[in-house]
């Protein structure tokens, strides 16, 4: 039992970061666009 | 630069349709107008040529040929940023394709002092930035008109940003609760394992506390459009769905809580979160679907309102929003544009198109002295118009106030989640209490573990599925019609569209295209016509617009003129040549006599008539005909002639029909259509239709409909056929059907599991179990709807 101890914490630490993550992308706009966001990927352009 | 010039790629092609925008271009040529000749040139120039071969054009949009259009004023809405640039929001009409948000971004990005450019193609905007002077937004936005793309400025900080501030905090909510929901259900299934393997009770009951630390938090922060809502609810004396959906949770966490302090067996913070989880879910989905409905209606309306041009005193023009004109104003309409606000014209003469006003296809004659209204379209020559009092006198606001009233009646129709929850609420509280005194009373239990199975009662009743069972089945209803360009505005109409018996029509726009067609090509001269047709092409009325979409591509004729009410003129070396009105041109005894008739006249041969009707919807008959025979009665109420009317609704197989109705008239007409027990749907697009479609029991407006119809109505429909009407209907009979199921298998669950409650016998595993799968049933069950063949 003793690895409880440290395995539930990591699980949740884990479980954090995937929420800080989320949390992020949709704060800098990434679930703006998601149909451009689809396409846009088949477009190459070497200006940018 | 790869520079190929576009006559030698023409040469190579040799297709008959325009290089640019795909429209079939005048025998020999590469385009179909000057526009589209730049626009290729613009793109080749660039060398983005890359566009022609990705590009999927979609041929129920608008062709990207580049209009002349009086440019809006841009300089109001750019905004200065922090770093001394520039930002401006576009709405733009006309993107296709992913190409398309390339070709736009590419051909900014190329400009030295752009520095940003993002197409959003969710929403159609374009965000544009750049580094320089306010006025180089309007050299960058006909850059962007000039490939053949509508743009419109709008202002990003309106009502359509605080909504997707809502949005964005459900989808906040959701994923705090999907983490804790994730987290506390795994903490749970290890405690369940723990029950039949003997885990001691000092590591149950630090299961419980990490799950009460996870839980209780992200319940108050995850639970709070609930709570919000029920505790709205109640302060107002109502219920509603989220009452007992809070009162459970707040239950079951709370009895966690008790039971965790107390080292007690059962805790049941996986049961409150993941409900949370599944109705945040339902409730995004739902949200979203409107609000992608309610946007798209938005960017219509964005694109067709626009500024008025107030003469100042100095005679300058000012672009200037119709709801800061004040009375008395002067107001200078070019031919061609849309009347932006009511008025009586001042100077000139001109013809009037009062389609969307008076359902009439015939242009009225406006001379001075004579009142227009905001909605119609000044077709043959500029008038000066003066502005209106803004009070109770105009026709406008007589039809708000008329709508308005119309509108109080329907705002009595309760969603049938909240008619079910009315009745729901009271029975489990009830149940739950006769619990606690059964168990108290009769069996003799002492009053904490008979409140502890109480609870569970109120827990396991707590109505997840019940809650998801519309909202779910709406999402996939509305997805489902939206992929057919069917925009579901309001969130009971599909409940309403189902108890439809009665389809009302308005003719002109809604039955008919709304828009002339040459009746009789099959008489006529092709030489004739095309000869016409070059002077129709430098006039803007809808009946020359008509003969020159029958006549093909042709170039305008030089010289020709315009005579306000009359027609058009042209002098030749032979004499004058004369296409018009009867009077203006025609034969005053001939026997050809219809509603439209343009007359030309050359010199030395007989005056030709040509004449138009109003061209039905392609599938009109058929969707009437489909209608009649699932049962719906059809009729047609317009405000145009009788004769005109009658002639259509023998076209499309309607018998019962009225004609030269008022606006007030029409809305009356619903009305005692609903007190005769009737519930009718109203289709319509004119400013005369608004009351109606508020009148109605639910409403539709095509997309081309005015924006006080598109308002009024709950459903907005895309595309030339009258198809979505029937489709409408159909699915929201079908979704009615599920949404029924989808109740019935929730209460059948709730009704199983209330008797396990009673007894005592619910644990944690069985609530976890009995909501999960009810939920998850429900959506399945919703999900069917998306592959529905339909009948």
């Amino acid at each position: 039992m003793d690895g409880l101890l440290y395995l539930i914490p990591a699980a949740l630490l884990l479980g954090l970061i995937g929420l800080g993550a989320f949390l992020w992308a949709m704060r800098s706009g990434q679930f703006e666009d998601l149909d451009g966001a689809a396409s846009r990927i088949l477009f190459d352009d070497e200006d940018r | 630069m790869n520079h190929i010039a576009p006559h030698v790629a023409v040469a190579a092609l040799g297709s008959g349709a325009c290089l640019h925008c795909g429209a079939p271009a005048p025998d020999g040529a590469a385009y179909c107008c000057g526009g589209c000749e730049a626009a290729h040139a613009l793109i080749d120039d660039l060398g983005l040529d890359l566009y022609y071969r990705r590009r999927t054009l979609d041929p129920e949009l608008r062709a990207p040929r580049p209009q002349d259009e009086p440019a809006p004023d841009y300089a109001g809405f750019t905004r200065a940023t922090d770093e001394g640039a520039c930002q401006l929001d576009l709405a733009i009409d006309g993107l296709h394709c992913a190409a398309c948000v390339w070709l736009i971004e590419s051909v900014l990005a190329r400009q030295p002092d752009v520095t940003a450019a993002r197409v959003n193609m969710s929403t159609s905007r374009l965000r544009l930035g750049w580094r320089g002077p306010v006025r180089r937004g309007e050299e960058l936005a006909a850059l962007v008109r000039k490939l053949g793309y509508r743009v419109i400025p709008f202002d990003p900080s309106g009502f359509r940003a605080t909504r997707s501030e809502a949005d964005r905090r459900l989808l906040r909510a959701m994923a705090v609760a999907g983490f804790a929901a994730a987290n506390v259900m795994l903490l749970s299934v290890a405690v369940w394992a723990g029950h039949s393997q003997g885990m001691g009770p000092a590591t149950r009951d630090m299961m419980h506390w990490l799950s009460a630390l996870i839980a209780l938090p992200a319940i108050l922060y995850a639970g709070r459009p609930f709570f919000a809502s029920a505790f709205g609810a109640l302060r107002a004396g109502r219920t509603n769905m989220d009452v007992p959906i809070s009162i459970g949770v707040a239950l079951a966490a709370g009895m966690s809580l008790v039971e965790t302090i107390n080292g007690g067996q059962h805790a049941y913070f996986d049961s409150a979160i993941t409900l949370l989880f599944f109705l945040l879910v339902g409730r995004y989905l739902d949200e979203r679907a409107r609000g992608r409905a309610r946007g798209a209606v938005e960017h219509l309306l964005a694109l067709q309102s626009g500024t008025v041009n107030v003469i100042a005193a100095d005679g300058t023009l000012k672009a200037t929003p119709p709801s800061q004109v004040a009375a008395g104003a002067r107001i200078a309409v070019a031919a061609g544009e849309r009347i932006g606000i009511d008025g009586v014209v001042r100077e000139g003469r001109s013809d009037i198109d009062t389609a969307m006003v008076t359902g009439e296809t015939v242009p009225q004659a406006a001379r001075p002295g004579d009142a227009v209204f905001a909605g119609t379209i000044n077709l043959t020559a500029p008038v000066t118009i003066e502005a209106t009092a803004a009070g109770e006198g105009t026709l406008l606001a007589q039809i708000v106030r008329l709508m308005e009233a119309a509108e109080r009646g329907r705002n009595r129709y309760v969603a049938l989640a909240d008619r079910v929850s009315r009745l729901y609420a009271p029975v489990v509280h009830l149940a739950a209490l006769a619990t606690f005194g059964f168990w108290t009373l009769v069996m003799g239990m002492a009053w904490q573990p008979a409140l502890m199975i109480a609870v569970s009662v109120l827990i396991i009743t707590c109505p997840c599925a019940l809650a998801l069972a519309v909202p779910v089945t709406q999402v996939v209803a509305s997805a489902r019609l939206m992929r057919q360009g069917i925009l579901v505005k309001s969130p009971t109409a599909l409940e309403r569209l189902q108890r439809i018996d009665t389809v009302v029509f308005d003719k002109t726009g809604t039955l008919t295209v709304g828009r002339p067609e040459l009746a009789n090509a099959g008489e006529i001269d092709p030489q004739v016509l095309r000869a016409a047709a070059t002077l129709a092409a430098a006039s803007r009325h809808p009946l020359a617009q008509a003969l020159l979409r029958a006549a093909g591509p042709v170039a305008a004729a030089s010289g020709a003129r315009e005579i306000a009410g009359s027609g058009m003129a042209l002098d030749t070396a032979a004499g004058e040549i004369r296409l018009g009105s009867r009077d203006f041109a025609g034969d005053a005894e001939a026997p050809c006599r219809a509603d439209m008739e343009l007359w030309y006249a050359a010199p030395g041969a007989a005056p030709v008539c040509f004449r138009f009707r109003d061209r039905l919807r392609e599938d009109a008959a058929k969707v009437v005909a489909e209608l009649q025979r699932r049962g719906y009665a059809v009729t047609l109420m317009s405000g145009d002639r009788r004769e005109t009317v009658a002639a259509i609704a023998q076209a499309v197989g309607i018998e019962d029909w009225q004609a030269a109705v008022k606006p007030q008239d029409k809305a009356a007409a619903l009305a005692a259509l609903t007190a005769a027990g009737r519930q009718p749907l109203m289709v319509g697009d004119g400013l005369n239709d608004g009351p109606a479609l508020a009148a109605a029991c639910a409403s539709a407006s095509p997309a081309t409909a005015v924006d006080l119809a598109r308002n009024a109505a709950d459903v907005v429909f895309q595309g030339d056929r009258l198809a979505p009407v029937a489709e409408m209907l159909a699915v929201a009979r079908r979704s009615g059907a599920v949404m029924r199921q989808n109740l019935a298998l929730a209460l059948l669950y709730n009704l199983g599991a209330v008797p396990v409650a009673v007894a005592g016998l619910v644990t944690p595993l069985v609530a976890a179990v009995a909501m999960s799968s009810s939920s998850l049933l429900v959506i399945a069950n919703a999900l069917r709807l998306r592959g529905w063949r339909g009948r």
